[in-house]
């Protein structure tokens, strides 16, 4: 009998193949790939060009009023005079330094919260969660600790904007996953509430909801109660986004296989430990991609509240190219408006990716 | 294997079955069972695939709810009554078919989750006894991968001594190894056998007829939610009574 020799680990190859060789064998590999590169090519360079052309070459960056447009390109002076509406809306100037002090820590507990090193993140996502709202509450409207009264109707443009987002999506996580549960609950009064709830909201366009917020929501809480219109408008987002979100997250519940309830039971957790410690970060892990969908559609469903009277970002925009001494420079704005919710939007979809991979336990 | 014990003092008795019968819908799973395991005991229970075996120990610890007739696990009787299930839970672990581990969850998270939820042990304490636990099936330095990344027989291992963390005096186990390759059911059963040995009472759905005669006190063989016959292995095996037994044997066996 011959003793087999094992042999030892190697370290894997590592792939040298330079950038031709990688030019080669994704781009040119064989007639067919090197058709298609070269049509992509021919379709995606030449439009790429002129826009860059438009946007940085022949563009006009500084003046302060029409004069200074006098190139064929774009001209952002036009962008620039009405920057400080298009971020704070009608908020008066010399309060403005809370908007940005909201801006810069907000973006702070971003990148606190995104960041993986981050020291004590669970207080700081529950410092942000529960503290932080009511200081911003308060540093925003103002009217205590010696600040002035801002009036929600003095709100608008991207401040505006980013308001109704982060509060809808905040508060329709946790809606939609009570939502979802409840549906599939085993109690019948809870599951039915739940059924009807979501599949009501689902089944309206958002610009009813948002009417019938401004419009009828008076009627049912009595006249009495001033309810102020942003707040109006958040109710309906937050009520119509808690639906699309409970039904994005029972897809996920579905998913999870019933052998991880029983072992859950077996090990003697109850309903709430069960679910919350081993289904939901299961069923949302799964449904990150289709939550962050969601999340990315209200970012950009929030510039309908347009038709109640409030100025989000797309709408001061829009008043904006009613001015007559700015007549016909539309495309720079739309371009403008267009960007910013893409920088928004696309963050938000990489940061997704990035979860997803980080999250990710094997098969 | 028992007697020496038996002897002395009557057992204690740790699970009855009486009378039970369980239905899903309209049909009749579970007929008239009756089974009154002691402390220590070892049953292995074997019969043809739908005659019931899941379903009659998914009832010992409440995973499925029977009908009529009773089920008393460590003194206290199964009713609707969650505190009675949860008593009943905390005495008895289960080890599934397909492991059901969480996926999102390290093998020493899996091993912690509940020692510190449900028994509310410090996460420290609970750490050194899933360690300890790892250690006796053998795996202690896979403790920080997650289950996706072990073998099917590593997980399985895993999965009891999740189990064993909650200090069950009973545990169940449903086909442990039949949905694994077969180079990796030594390792559980293995593992299986060392818990036996050191006075576990246990339930094992099985096929494995080795482990059965192995280890069993008695075997039962369940046919269409009976059970048809009961014996302890030897004679089981040797000498079976009924001929379904007789046919189902005669089928696995020149398996
Ligand atoms: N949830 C259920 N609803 C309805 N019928 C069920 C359900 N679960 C099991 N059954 C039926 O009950 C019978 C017994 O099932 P059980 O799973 O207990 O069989 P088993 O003896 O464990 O079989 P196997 O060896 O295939 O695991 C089968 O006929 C099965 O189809
Ligand atoms: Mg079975």
């Amino acid at each position: 009998m011959t003793v087999h020799e094992f042999k030892p680990d190697l370290a894997p190859p590592t792939s040298a193949r330079g950038v031709v060789g990688w030019l080669k064998y994704n781009l040119f590999n064989g007639p067919v790939n090197s058709i298609f590169t070269l049509l992509l090519i021919y379709l995606v360079i030449p439009p790429l060009l002129s826009a860059f052309q438009w946007i940085f070459i022949d563009a006009d960056f500084i003046g302060d009023s029409r004069d200074a447009c006098t190139s064929d390109g774009a001209c952002w002076v036009f962008i620039s005079s009405r920057f400080e509406q298009l971020i704070y809306g009608f908020y008066p100037s010399e309060e403005r330094w809370r908007v940005n002090i909201v801006f810069v820590s907000f973006a702070l507990i971003i990148a606190g919260l995104i960041w993986p090193k981050t020291p004590q993140k669970t207080k700081l996502a529950i410092f942000s969660l529960v503290i932080y709202p009511i200081i911003v509450f308060y540093l925003l409207i103002g009217d205590s600790f010696g600040l002035a009264k801002v009036d929600t109707h003095q709100w608008g443009g991207l401040m505006l904007t980013l308001t109704l987002a982060v509060v809808g999506i905040v508060a329709a996580l946790p809606f939609g996953i009570l939502l979802a549960l409840g549906r599939r609950s085993d109690m019948p009064i809870i599951r039915s509430f739940s059924t009807i709830y979501i599949e009501f909201w689902r089944a309206v366009p958002l610009i009813t909801v948002l009417f019938m917020a401004s419009v009828m929501l008076p009627l049912f809480v009595g006249s009495e109660v001033d309810f102020d219109k942003l707040m109006r408008a958040l109710i309906g987002i937050i009520m119509f986004q808690s639906a699309y979100m409970a039904e994005v997250i029972r897809g996920g519940l579905q998913a999870i296989p019933k052998g991880q309830y029983e072992a859950g039971e077996a090990l003697g957790l109850n309903y709430w430990q069960s679910t919350g410690l081993i289904i939901l970060p299961q069923a949302l892990k799964i449904t990150i991609p289709s939550i962050v969908n969601t999340f990315i559609a209200l970012f950009k469903d929030t510039s309908l509240v347009l038709i109640i009277g409030l100025f989000d970002l797309l709408a001061i925009g829009q008043s904006a190219l009613a001015d007559p001494a700015w007549l016909g420079f539309s495309t720079e704005m739309y371009v403008f408006v267009a960007f910013v919710f893409w920088v928004f939007c696309f963050g938000m979809s990489r940061y997704s990716v990035y979860l997803e991979n980080k999250l990710h336990t094997g098969h | 294997m028992t007697n020496s014990a038996a002897s002395e003092t009557k057992p204690e008795v740790v699970i009855e079955l009486k009378q039970m019968n369980k239905w899903y819908g309209d049909f009749h799973v579970l007929k008239e069972l009756n089974l009154t395991v002691t402390k220590g005991e070892k049953i292995v229970v074997c019969g043809p695939s739908g005659s019931g075996k899941s379903t009659m120990i998914r009832c010992i610890n409440r995973l499925e709810e029977h009908q009529a007739g009773q089920i008393i696990v460590s003194g206290t009787e199964l009713t609707e009554d969650l505190k009675a299930i949860n008593e009943v839970r905390s005495h008895v672990g289960m080890c599934f078919q397909h492991f059901n581990l969480f996926p999102h969850l390290t093998v020493l998270q899996n091993c912690c989750l509940a020692p510190i939820w449900v028994k509310k042990i410090p996460q420290a304490e609970a750490e050194k006894i899933a360690m300890k636990f790892l250690e006796r099936v053998k795996i202690p330095e896979q403790a920080d991968k997650y289950p996706g990344q072990l073998s099917g027989g590593q997980q399985q291992r895993v999965a009891i001594a999740r189990s064993l963390c909650m200090n069950p005096e009973i545990m169940l186990f449903d086909e442990p190894t039949s949905a694994l390759d077969p180079e990796m059911v030594r390792e559980v059963l293995d593992v299986m056998v060392e818990l036996a040995e050191e006075g576990m009472t246990m339930i094992c759905v099985t096929h494995e007829m080795g482990f059965a005669k192995q280890v069993a006190d008695r075997v039962i063989f369940m046919d269409r939610g009976e059970i048809i016959e009961e014996n302890v292995p030897t004679e089981f095996f040797d000498n079976p009574q009924s001929d379904r037994t007789k046919l189902f044997l005669s089928q696995i066996l020149n398996h």
